[in-house]
């Protein structure tokens, strides 16, 4: 199994959902909100989660600490996916930020949930990406 | 958290010091979002307006006049009742910014009755929200909390407000949308959905910061009165819906944007959805009139697991971006 990394905000909407997801402790990573904090460089596979940011519009819709954490060649290299939130009342922005990483990455945007999505969503990522990491 | 120095003392607002950097993050979102009515034309509309026959023109006015109050009830009483609750001046501000556009919103269907109807049908419509049971009642309902004395179920009522009510009418312009009609009068629509957005998502980020801090009896009072104020709110709303869209036969189609809605007001409050998935199955059509990408497979899951979902080369005006 990979690894999963993810950004989210105070509202922690994206970690309620990565929570519900049940991985074990030494397997999720967060990126840091804050610049103080010491840069999260990984080392091994993972699927990226994150929220949509902006609010409707495309500029800003990939939050900041998410580009500076791709930036790092190293978490380029090693990202297998994008998984994001959103919500569908921001129109065209809807999960933008997936999209946006995934071609930047060239990665599969694997799954779009809203807010920190429903128990169905859970389920199917759960499973989902059991499958993936066994493929 | 203490708000006494709110109250006791004069203080200048001081950007320069956020305690909260998500008032930081909501009001750079609204100020960006900012838009003005008579910057969208709807007079484009007019001829599509013609096209629709005497009761389809009845129930858009309608639906437009019930937008229209729960939009003043926001604006003049909603998010003022929050500003007294707020721990931040920056919170503070937010709200101001909230209950302005508020009043943005509701001025803006009155440009869309001036552009294509009459005055006496602009009159009807009015009267006719000042006589129905089912409007009236959820606009009480919700103006018992704001002058209630319980900032958490202020913030509730509020939130159940912006993410839930407005949706019973926010169905009509994107169903006219999907087939083509009112397409200027939409976009107006979809600008105030973005909106509504993103304050039901910021006060309900409020409710949950103040209630991590309450007792467990207090936390598990909030939830089940939040359980329970969605539930009679909803069954008026279902009543609402089968005034508004029973004579056309689309009441289980508003109904199941209705359950949809509802769930994410829940989640704005940071709580579980309460609708399963075959209750909230909304017609694709109305979806991809509110978000043209919704519809677009993205379940890379569900599919053999060969064929790569991977994103269309997407333009971004980020130039923080290093490859």
């Amino acid at each position: 199994m990979g690894s999963l990394v993810y950004f989210s905000s105070v509202s922690g909407n994206t970690k309620r959902f990565v929570d519900k997801l049940d991985y074990s402790e030494d397997s999720v990573h967060r990126i840091p909100l804050r610049r103080t904090e010491d840069p999260l460089v990984m080392e091994d596979e993972f699927v990226l989660v994150v929220p949509t940011y902006g609010g409707g519009t495309v500029k800003g819709a990939v939050p900041k600490q998410v580009i500076t954490f791709l930036n790092d060649k190293r978490n380029r290299t090693l990202i297998r996916g994008v998984i994001t939130g959103g919500n569908t009342n921001f129109g065209e922005a809807y999960c933008k930020a997936g999209d946006i990483i995934s071609a930047k990455c060239q990665v599969p945007h694997m799954y779009r949930f809203e807010l920190f999505g429903t128990p169905q969503d859970v389920d199917q990522v759960k499973q989902g990406l059991e499958r993936f990491w066994h493929n | 958290m203490n708000t006494d120095h709110l109250k006791t003392s004069v203080q200048a607002i001081n950007w320069n010091r956020i305690d909260d950097p998500k008032d930081q993050e909501v009001w750079d979102r609204l100020t960006g979002n900012f838009w003005l009515p008579e910057k969208v034309p709807v007079s484009n509309d007019i001829q599509s307006w013609n096209r629709l026959n005497e009761f389809e023109q009845t129930l858009t006015m309608r639906v437009f006049t019930g937008l229209t109050l729960l939009d003043t009830v926001q604006g003049t009483v909603g998010a003022i009742s929050l500003i007294p609750d707020a721990v931040t001046p920056h919170e503070e501000a937010v709200y101001t910014n909230i209950a302005f556009m508020e009043s943005v919103h509701a001025k803006s269907y009155s440009q869309i009755f001036s552009t294509l109807c009459s005055t006496p049908q602009i009159d009807d419509a009015f009267r006719w929200g000042e006589t129905n049971e089912n409007l009236q009642k959820k606009a009480q309902i919700i103006m018992s909390y704001y002058k209630g004395d319980d900032p958490d179920k202020r913030k509730v009522a509020s939130t159940l407000l912006e993410s839930f009510l407005f949706y019973s009418g926010f169905y009509l312009p994107m169903y006219w949308s999907s087939r083509g009609e009112l397409t200027n009068t939409a976009d107006m629509i979809r600008l105030i959905i973005r909106d509504e957005a993103v304050h039901g998502y910021y006060i309900g980020y409020k409710f949950q910061r103040s209630v991590e801090k309450q007792s467990a009896e207090r936390q598990a009072e909030l939830k089940d009165y939040t359980y329970s104020l969605l539930m009679d709110l909803y069954d008026n709303e279902e009543e609402y819906t089968e005034d508004l869209y029973d004579p056309v036969g689309w009441t289980e189609d508003v109904k199941m944007f209705l359950r949809y809605n509802a769930n994410k007001a829940l989640m704005n409050l940071g709580y579980d959805a309460l609708f399963t998935p075959d209750q909230t199955e909304v017609n694709p059509a109305i979806l991809a009139s509110l978000s043209p990408n919704a519809d677009e497979n993205h379940d890379f899951f569900s599919g053999s697991g060969s064929s790569y979902v991977i994103g269309k080369a997407e333009e971004t005006e980020d130039d923080d971006w290093d490859f």
